[in-house]
């Protein structure tokens, strides 16, 4: 197991942990964040990016960040899990990819993207993957709506006269 | 000037005049639901490949915010549709360990069963269709009479056939009775018969050997790097599996072996899923024999699950629990916490992260969809293939556009 103390000494006093149940969770500052998940990549064996996804706190009560990005990461030989979550704040959500240390990431961090609105820096190929290249807004951020804005009544047909 | 042969062989492959593009989808038979690829083709090689997805996108995970724990389990369904119990299970395990509830062992063990149904369930249509892709026809209706009998199986317990949204928090929706353990037990008698009958066709077949064997090769190393889980991820030797390493439901209770295989190509991966529903069967058969008695939800005083229809009916208490879980406003205690739970599912690990907020619906509620993580190294498994070969890798991974797009 990964001790606190030692994720501390290495990485600086920012980082707090948290337990739920089984999960573990580490909170890291966004400026660190490379440099933890890369040791804990190469220095404590955690060689699984299980996923990678984000959460929007806008109507979270008692929040004071408004997305984290969380990271589940998995040690494949001692079968440890471990959660790394970090605070992102409008108007410029930006971290720096995980692209080169897990493949996996690639369309991870495009889903984020695609959904929050979350770029990630050094990211090979950072397009929309599920929603459609013309769409302009986030749709998992809670500030837009369920039932959308009207994008889907307002979207481009091709008639065949037109074609 | 007319091109010496240095020229030619100092151009970048993809930047020669007959490499050509082919449009793969989104409507072709061999992907089976929608998804685009566009190959880059040197005569038959593929050179490279995108995927476009994103065709069957409908916004489940903001739906998931907007929908109760128990009316969730409506939507994920419809995610990896050829196991749809198997999702309700791990979406109700997720939302169980949020809640800290700890299931009764009747429920356990008839979740056991019903999730390594679903695993057959699923392998069964795999296998088939990866057969007819190839051009077998016979053993994809072999398996498929068998998935019938899945199908009455699960109608017997819920209901329903396809879409059962059968559990519950706490529990399932109807507690099943000696007629649905007989018919069961008579899946497990029948089914090894029409097994052999199918490895017989398949598995030594020269023809589907030749078309599997050393395409799609994903080593181990590939395999923890793109986070491939499940049959694709032990067909490249990756000895992992929660059912074993994390165990839930019953799984802790049950003799069964983990199937895993060097080969890491499409056959490596049919062989696993092949043997996994022998290993399946040794499951079903042991829960079936021992499902214990009792009560299959856990007890109404948690305002958690509906009590008995009598009850309810028959006496003022019933009617008032029955209230508590069905009024909006009312409700139970949900932590404001933030939880991760998986379960093997046919596919590889499905897991749910929920952050609860004190309300019975769930303030996010991302599913990792392993056929999303399982598709994104399409292009490295297919490159330097032939053209033919991309449907023979698009079975072997076993892409669900449903859950892929969610």
């Amino acid at each position: 197991m990964v001790e606190l103390s030692v994720l501390q000494e290495r990485f600086g006093s920012g980082i707090t942990e948290h337990v739920f149940r089984d999960n573990r969770r580490v909170d890291v500052p966004a400026a660190v964040l490379f440099d933890v998940l890369s040791g804990l990549k190469t220095d404590f064996g955690f060689s699984v990016l299980i996923d990678l996804t984000a959460v929007d706190w806008l109507e979270y009560e008692g929040a004071t960040d408004r997305f984290t990005v969380v990271y589940l990461l998995l040690n494949m030989d001692s079968g440890e899990r471990l959660t790394v979550q970090t605070a992102l704040n409008l108007p410029n959500p930006t971290l720096t990819s995980v692209y080169s240390l897990w493949k996996a990431a690639d369309w991870m961090e495009r889903e984020v993207f695609d959904m929050f609105g979350i770029t990630f820096t050094g990211h090979p190929d950072l397009r929309r993957i599920l929603m459609p290249e013309e769409f302009d807004a986030f749709p998992l951020r809670k500030d837009y709506p369920l039932k959308g804005r009207g994008e889907r009544h307002n979207f481009p047909v091709i008639t065949r006269s037109g074609s | 000037m007319p091109l010496t042969p240095v020229d030619t062989l100092e151009t970048e492959s993809a930047e020669r005049e007959y490499v050509w593009t082919l449009n793969f989808g989104p409507q072709h038979p061999a992907t089976h639901t929608t998804l685009r690829l566009v190959l880059t083709l040197d005569g038959e090689k593929v050179l490279n490949a995108v995927p476009y997805i994103g065709y069957l996108h409908s916004g489940f995970e903001k739906l998931g915010e907007h929908l109760d724990f128990n009316q969730y389990v409506t939507i994920v369904d419809r995610m990896n549709y050829l196991s749809p119990l198997a999702n309700e299970i791990a979406w109700h395990h997720a939302v169980e360990k949020l809640l800290g509830i700890e299931l009764t062992p009747r429920c356990r063990y008839l979740r056991t069963i019903l999730a390594e149904l679903m695993r057959m369930h699923d392998h069964l249509l795999n296998l088939g269709t990866t057969a007819l892709d190839l051009g077998g026809f016979t053993a994809f209706l072999y398996f498929f009479q068998q998935r019938e009998h899945i199908y009455d199986i699960v109608e017997l317990a819920s209901g329903q056939r396809f879409h059962t949204s059968y559990t519950r928090v706490g529990g399932v929706l109807f507690d099943v009775n000696t007629d649905w353990v007989n018919r069961v037990r008579k899946f497990v008698r029948e089914f090894p018969r029409v097994y052999e009958e199918v490895d017989r066709l398949l598995t030594k077949n020269r023809i589907f050997v030749d078309r599997t064997k050393g395409i799609g090769y994903l080593s181990r190393e590939d395999a923890i790097n793109f986070s491939a889980a499940g049959p694709v991820a032990r067909a490249s030797g990756v000895e992992r599996d929660l059912r074993r390493d994390e165990p839930y439901l019953a799984y802790a209770d049950l003799d069964f072996d983990v199937v895993c295989s060097k080969g890491g190509d499409c056959y490596a991966r049919y062989l696993v899923r092949m043997q996994e529903l022998l290993e399946s069967l040794k499951i079903i058969e042991q829960a079936v024999e021992n499902i214990p008695g009792g009560p299959v939800n856990i007890g109404v005083e948690t305002d958690m699950v509906l009590p008995a229809k009598p009850a309810v009916y028959r006496s003022i208490e019933g009617l008032i629990q029955h209230f508590e879980v069905i009024m909006p406003n009312r409700g139970y205690d949900v932590p404001r916490e933030q939880v991760y739970a998986a379960t093997e599912s046919p596919n590889g690990e499905l897991g749910f992260y929920i952050v609860g907020n004190a309300e019975t619906r769930a303030y996010r509620a991302r599913t990792r969809p392993p056929s999303f993580i399982h598709f994104s190294m399409f292009p490295h498994l297919i490159r330097n293939h032939q053209l033919s070969d991309v449907v023979a890798v698009l079975g072997s991974i076993n892409i669900i556009a449903a859950e892929l797009d969610r």
